[in-house]
């Protein structure tokens, strides 16, 4: 029984992972940008489910709604401010700019809501559900659901449709895509409206599981989401799932074991002894170096 | 992608040759032991004048503390700069090193005091067998750290780019879990855990701090224009070609990250005696990436760029008290906004050099002249 | 890509952004240094983390400070000129902080607030012999380095025992905890009633003593491990956003059990970090309440209410008695006939704070001969609506 639960867990707090890892993956499968202030969107989503659950007092689904646009709009944002202009500018610089933004969505949230966590009230009153004689938690569920959902929506957007053929092409060659009449600019939007909709979808369910939001919950969720990204193979859809569900056993496992305190060390740890044995992760395409 | 970094490159080797065929046979220069006449006699003027400023009351403690967190902040900087500016990576877990050398400096100090017969008042007070604790102290922490550096090097310095960020990313993460669970593994009291190492004795003040800045900067420069730091130089501009060229790119990468690291860990012995207290907490990402916008701001590959942004970062927050709330926004925006219309930095790959400025005068070569040759000959 | 901005340029902007900031600095500074008008004044600093991550500690304890020092501004025939500083809950700020305050003439200090700068300053401040008294900084060793420091809270390890000895009182056998392991609070208390509890033979085995990182929302995996081992109460020594997380994902396992913790709990009915229901059958021992009959506590409840329209939380009742310590301290030195420009004023004012004994919010405030007060607790549980109430008190 302890098994099975810890197993339910991991499985919780992997998906949970395995959906901001999507985000990151598909911004990086496109531009190659390891977009830093992901982790900062889902934190600006949850302070928006707080202003319209508990300042606003709106009905959850209108909250979730809202939380999931404002996400996306604030992306697309983001990239047209702060990537845009540096298209093609060096790699470092852009890697720069998006810890400068990720640094900026942080502190300025702590100016604008206060360092103290703000209590985002319940979306539902269903916390449990009775499957026979197993308890399952109604969080858990739904996020292991979306992020099932999410995946397979994603993979039939970018194999299926147009739109997924052209942000194939982008992530490709830029230069050969816009000469064959495909709109990069607008491709690249389109991305980060998606990854940032993933965030804002997160958001949602982190709010639902914790109910709080602070201006740093960014941070860990967004490192360990990344990592996750990077152990599966940044870039690939797929590997961002295998990625998070890795990561989110890893800590429970090693938590479950007897030293909560070390989980920190052991996903890290595996994710460097993945990136010497296979420098691009697991599913990861290994990209050759033109002279 | 990371090579053309920067789009306007200078030679950084002159050959002789080269400058006969410039026609500047006849120009004076300075030889190297008057050059570096010059500057020691500058730092020790420097030195001395800070010392006696202080000593006569005219620079106060609060002054002299933040002067000395300066030095630190500089040595981390320059340190930094290695790594991101001359080899073109970018390590973000530079703030795991400082903790590392300022946890076993500390440590160091703290458990050979009795040796030397000194206790943590003595420390303060100053005497020859101090300065000779805390140099072996700096030194051990530096070593700590550059062994650190090497562990870290070897697997993430196979890595490109964005992965080695990450991956020297999750090495600090590691330091940061070890320094404060280790003492439940080892089973007596070592780093303190989370409430941190204290009782360290203020064995920092501004002349060691500043002795260290000054040899800290000259061993960086001389390295960078050695053979050595060529090496680097050329991994930055295209690994490739300089693999083909024979240079040893593994060896000259993990170098640069060691010698990178070795600083940061002196710095951090530093921090230590001038706070008198380390906790992990505070060695975390954010302190990595303060020291990160030091670098990028001074201008990535320029020492003097390095040392003024961290001059600059390190004293505007405490001149600008009342604005503390905005600090890190500002910091952010600040960031962005050179990345987007300045990406080198403010001064890119620029350092200055006394010499070149004195062999000017030398041979009465000023840039008003040049200009007004080239406006008679526009006229003309 | 866009424009390069060259060198020159560059140069220039950042020149004049910082003259701009500089000037506006400038001006503030003369806003603020207007109060002086030829009365005797004397100079007290307030120090703390007033923006960051632990700016809602500086702040109660700075709101319940100011409080006092509005209610009394004058100690004897000299009018408080107050002079706080920010250090962000960083050690070196707070460092440069208080070296700042003493060469603007300080001659006491309420603060700092959380444990590592405070055992910073307590390091710097040893040799000037500035009194100290800090609001909440619990970690043991802050009143170790010099005889000026001394605290208005109890200490970690002293909460701890405290609450150890209650687990015994109420018959629990056997008790899991889970701690922020990245905490100096949390660890220090965890230590201290494990050590107490083995005194007591209240069961504590090592594998249910689960640390985590701070940062972690998920506790599911300790808790499981807890609750499976069939315990008969959870620790939970961590501060009030935490305790709300492991309380309601406790009780989401199922859990009905005792989850008890320390002070660190304060916020978390009236902040609405658990709800009613969650938080049945939990305790935590705090010196403060709000909801508490004595007349003190009452009237500073009032006070404090009408001037920030808020609840006074426990950080800010320790910042009132913190000051008020100060401020007796400091008078005692005066009536001694000592004068605020003596040079071994401070001494005198630390061998006042350490011979007095004051009746503060917090309870009866006295140094014997150490800088850490012996005081009694209350243990608070909640009613059926979530409302704090004291459930019972224990002596030191």
């Amino acid at each position: 029984m302890t098994v099975l639960a810890q197993l339910l867990n991991g499985l919780q707090l992997g998906s949970v992972y395995a959906l901001i890892a999507l985000g990151y993956t598909m911004v990086y499968g496109i531009i190659l940008l390891l977009n830093f202030a992901h982790g900062d969107i889902i934190m600006v989503g949850a302070y928006i489910s707080w202003i319209a659950l508990a300042q606003l007092g709106l009905h959850p689904i209108v909250a979730a709604i809202l939380a999931v646009a404002g996400c996306t709009l604030l992306g697309v944002l983001i990239d047209k401010v702060a990537y845009a202009p540096l298209r093609n500018a060096p790699r470092l610089s852009i890697l720069i700019t998006a810890i400068g933004v990720s640094y900026f969505l942080e502190n300025g949230a702590q100016l604008v809501f206060g360092a103290d966590a703000k209590v985002v009230p319940a979306f539902t009153d269903i916390t449990t559900i009775q499957v026979g004689d197993v308890t399952l938690y109604f969080t858990a569920i739904l996020t292991i659901a979306v992020t099932a959902v999410s995946t397979i929506v994603l993979n039939l957007l970018v194999q299926k449709t147009k739109l997924g053929k052209a942000m194939r092409a982008v992530s490709e060659d830029m230069g050969a895509a816009r000469l064959m009449g495909i709109n990069v600019n607008n491709t690249i939007s389109f991305t980060f409206a998606v990854g940032s909709a993933l965030a804002g979808i997160g958001a949602v369910l982190y709010s639902m599981a914790y109910t709080q939001a602070t201006p740093t919950m960014g941070i860990m969720l967004g490192t360990k989401a990344f990592v996750a990204a990077v152990l599966g193979g940044i870039g690939s859809i797929p590997g961002a799932v295998i990625g998070g569900l890795l990561v989110g056993m890893a800590e429970v496992l090693v938590s479950a074991l007897g030293f909560p305190v070390w989980k920190d060390a052991v996903v890290y740890l595996l994710l460097i002894i993945v990136l010497i044995f296979r420098p691009t992760g697991i599913l990861g395409r290994t990209m050759n170096e033109k002279v | 992608m990371e090579e053309d970094m920067n789009a306007e490159k200078k030679p950084y080797i002159t050959t002789s040759a080269a400058r006969r065929d410039r026609g500047e046979h006849g120009r004076k220069t300075l030889s190297m032991p008057v050059r570096y006449a010059i500057n020691g006699v500058l730092v020790l003027l420097f030195l001395v004048l800070g010392e006696l400023m202080i000593d006569g009351g005219v620079i106060s403690r609060y002054q002299s503390t933040v002067i000395e967190q300066v030095g630190v902040y500089i040595i981390m900087a320059v340190s930094l700069n290695i790594a991101t500016g001359y080899l073109g990576q970018l390590p973000l877990g530079h703030a795991g090193f400082m903790s590392v050398g300022g946890y076993s400096c500390a440590l160091f100090i703290m458990k050979m005091a009795p040796v030397f017969g000194l206790t943590s008042r003595t420390i303060s007070a100053g005497g020859p067998e101090v300065v000779l604790l805390v140099a072996l102290g700096l030194l051990f922490g530096g070593a700590c750290s550059a062994l650190a550096g090497l562990v870290i090097g070897i697997p993430a310095l196979r890595l490109k780019g964005d992965y080695l960020a990450i991956i020297t990313l999750g090495f600090a993460e590691i330091i940061r879990v070890v320094m404060l669970n280790i003492d439940g593994v080892l089973g007596f009291e070592l780093t303190g855990g989370a409430k941190g190492l204290t009782g360290i004795p203020g064995y920092t003040n501004f002349l060691n701090t500043f002795v260290v800045v000054a040899i800290a900067l000259f061993l960086i420069h001389t390295m960078m224009k050695s053979r050595h730091g060529r090496a680097i130089l050329a991994i930055r501009d295209n690994e490739i070609a300089a693999e083909a060229s024979g240079v040893n790119t593994t060896y000259y990468k993990t170098m640069a990250f060691v010698v990178s690291a070795f600083w940061a860990g002196v710095a951090g012995g530093l921090y230590a005696g001038c706070i008198g207290v380390m906790a992990p907490s505070k060695f975390g990402f954010m302190k990595s990436i303060e020291i990160l916008v030091m670098v990028v701001l001074g201008g990535m590959g320029s020492m003097l760029g390095s040392v003024l942004s961290a001059t600059v970062l390190t004293i505007l927050p405490e001149a600008l008290r009342a604005f503390s709330d905005y600090r890190m926004v500002v910091y952010a925006i600040v960031l962005i906004l050179v990345m987007i219309f300045r990406p080198q930095g403010l001064l890119g790959t620029y350092d200055f050099s006394l010499s070149r400025v004195i062999e000017r005068v030398m041979n009465h070569d000023y840039p008003w002249k040049k200009r007004a040759a080239k406006e008679v000959q526009e006229n003309a | 890509m866009a424009r390069n901005v060259s060198r020159r340029s560059f140069v220039k902007f950042s020149g004049l952004a910082a003259a701009g900031m500089g000037g506006a600095s400038i001006l503030a500074g003369c806003g603020g240094s207007s109060s002086s008008n030829g009365d005797k004044t004397i100079k007290i600093g307030v120090l703390g983390p007033y923006s960051g991550d632990v700016a809602q500690y500086g702040l109660a304890c700075r709101y319940g400070a100011d409080l006092y020092f509005e209610q009394n501004p004058k100690i004897g025939d000299y009018t408080v000129e107050l002079n706080e500083q920010d250090e962000k809950g960083d050690a070196t700020e707070a460092v440069n902080a208080y070296n700042k305050m003493v060469e603007e003439g300080v001659v006491g200090i309420v603060g700092d607030v959380t444990s590592t700068p405070t055992i910073a300053v307590a390091q710097a401040s040893a040799n000037d012999g500035v009194p100290c008294v800090t609001p909440s900084a619990t970690a043991a060793d802050v009143v170790t380095f010099g005889d000026n420091t001394f605290r208005a809270c109890v200490t970690d390890p002293f909460q701890g025992k405290l609450i150890a000895d209650f687990a015994a009182k109420q018959g629990w056998k056997t008790v899991g905890s889970i701690y922020n392991s990245g905490d100096d609070y949390s660890t220090g208390v965890q230590k201290a009633f494990v050590e107490e509890c083995a005194a007591k033979g209240v069961s504590t085995p090592d594998n249910l003593q689960l640390g985590y990182s701070a940062g972690d929302v998920f506790f599911k995996t300790q808790l499981t491990t807890i609750i499976s081992a069939g315990v008969d109460a959870i620790f939970s020594p961590n501060y009030y956003s935490d305790d709300g997380k492991i309380i309601s994902q406790a009780r989401q396992q199922g859990y009905t059990g005792p989850v008890f913790g320390v002070d660190g709990w304060s916020n978390i009915a009236s902040g609405g970090y658990a709800t009613a229901s969650e938080l049945q059958n939990c305790y935590y021992c705090c010196s403060f309440i709000a909801n508490n009959d004595d007349e003190k506590v009452k009237k500073f409840v009032s006070d404090y209410e009408a001037k920030y329209n808020e609840t006074p939380t426990n950080f800010c009742a320790l910042g009132y008695d913190a000051a008020m310590v100060l401020a007796e301290g400091i008078k005692v030195a005066l009536d001694g006939g000592a004068k605020p420009d003596d040079k071994d004023f401070v001494d005198k004012a630390v061998a006042g704070i350490a011979g007095n004994k004051v009746s503060g919010v917090t309870g009866d405030i006295s140094f014997n001969g150490t800088g850490d007060p012996e005081k009694s607790s209350l243990i608070i549980s909640f009613d059926a609506d979530g409302k704090e109430v004291v459930f019972g008190s224990i002596e030191a």
